[in-house]
């Protein structure tokens, strides 16, 4: 299965800029499908941004983040070709990672 | 996305000053900021912050202290959503050792929306896209320094993003 991440990280300067999309359904706990029924609450709690073993951002999420979740940050100290590794919990316990490549 | 690039490019050049300012008084900046760190790299998820329905409660379960309005943190929203469900929200700020950003929507069943740690290194600015229910304000939090610092925007949804 193709990851359910995608980022992209280029370095700018002394920054290395980050863009994440992330495919998942994000669902609130609250919405009804066509039978009425609610549809249980399922979505992603933690992302993580990992460069040289240190944490760089780390995002909490709740509900409200739109479904297929984008996000964007910037970071110093980095260097094309160096390994960035995203990885996200959500409220299942489903988990994904990627190791990209800032270019 | 790409009008987000923008600030950035000013934003560097601001935070290249505060970089200069912040080496003159290293010694003691750096012994004030090393606690202030250390909080930030409690990594657990703030369930309970994201559980409180009202404004005022999911900033006391997540940061436990007041916040003051900042005109240094530049909240991006648009004026006007024309779907709740996908409404993109950025924020640059100028604050000094930003150690984390979030995000409140004071109508959602849920008023905390995203949470954002920052460490030491990376730039205090954050572009994310939220559902939004209803017309609401926005709050935008950054904690600087040990204090809390915000900036609030409303904006109008003509489309809710909550379905059901």
């Amino acid at each position: 299965m193709a990851s359910s991440i995608r980022v992209r990280a280029v370095l700018n300067g002394d920054l290395a800029e980050v863009q994440t999309l992330i495919q998942h359904p994000m669902d609130t706990g609250l919405v009804k499908d066509a039978k009425g029924e609610l549809i249980p609450a399922h979505y992603i709690q933690q992302l993580t941004f990992v460069h040289k073993d240190k944490t760089v951002f780390l995002a909490d999420w709740g509900t409200a983040v739109s479904k297929d979740p984008y996000v964007k940050f910037a970071f110093k100290g980095a260097a094309k070709g160096d390994q960035l590794k995203v990885s996200w919990v959500d409220s299942k316990g489903g988990t994904d990672s990627l190791t990209a490549t800032i270019q | 996305m790409t009008a987000s690039f923008g600030p950035l490019a000013t934003r560097r050049l601001i935070l290249k000053g505060a970089g200069l300012v912040a080496l003159i008084g290293l010694g003691n900046a750096v012994l004030h900021a090393t606690p202030v760190f250390a909080a930030a790299n409690d990594d657990k998820y703030p369930e309970d912050a994201f559980r409180q329905k009202n404004v005022g409660d999911a900033i006391k379960a997540l940061y436990g202290r007041d916040h003051e309005a900042s005109d240094k943190i530049k909240l991006d929203a648009p004026e006007i959503a024309e779907n709740g469900g996908v409404v993109p929200i950025a924020l640059t700020t100028t604050l000094p050792n930003v150690t984390s950003i979030a995000f409140i929507v004071a109508e959602n069943p849920s008023a905390l929306a995203a949470s954002y740690k920052i460490t030491e290194g990376t730039v205090p600015a954050v572009a994310n896209r939220l559902k939004m229910a209803k017309t609401s304000n926005v709050i935008a939090l950054v904690e600087s320094g040990g204090k809390l610092y915000s900036a609030t925007k409303e904006v109008k949804v003509t489309v809710g993003g909550c379905g059901g």
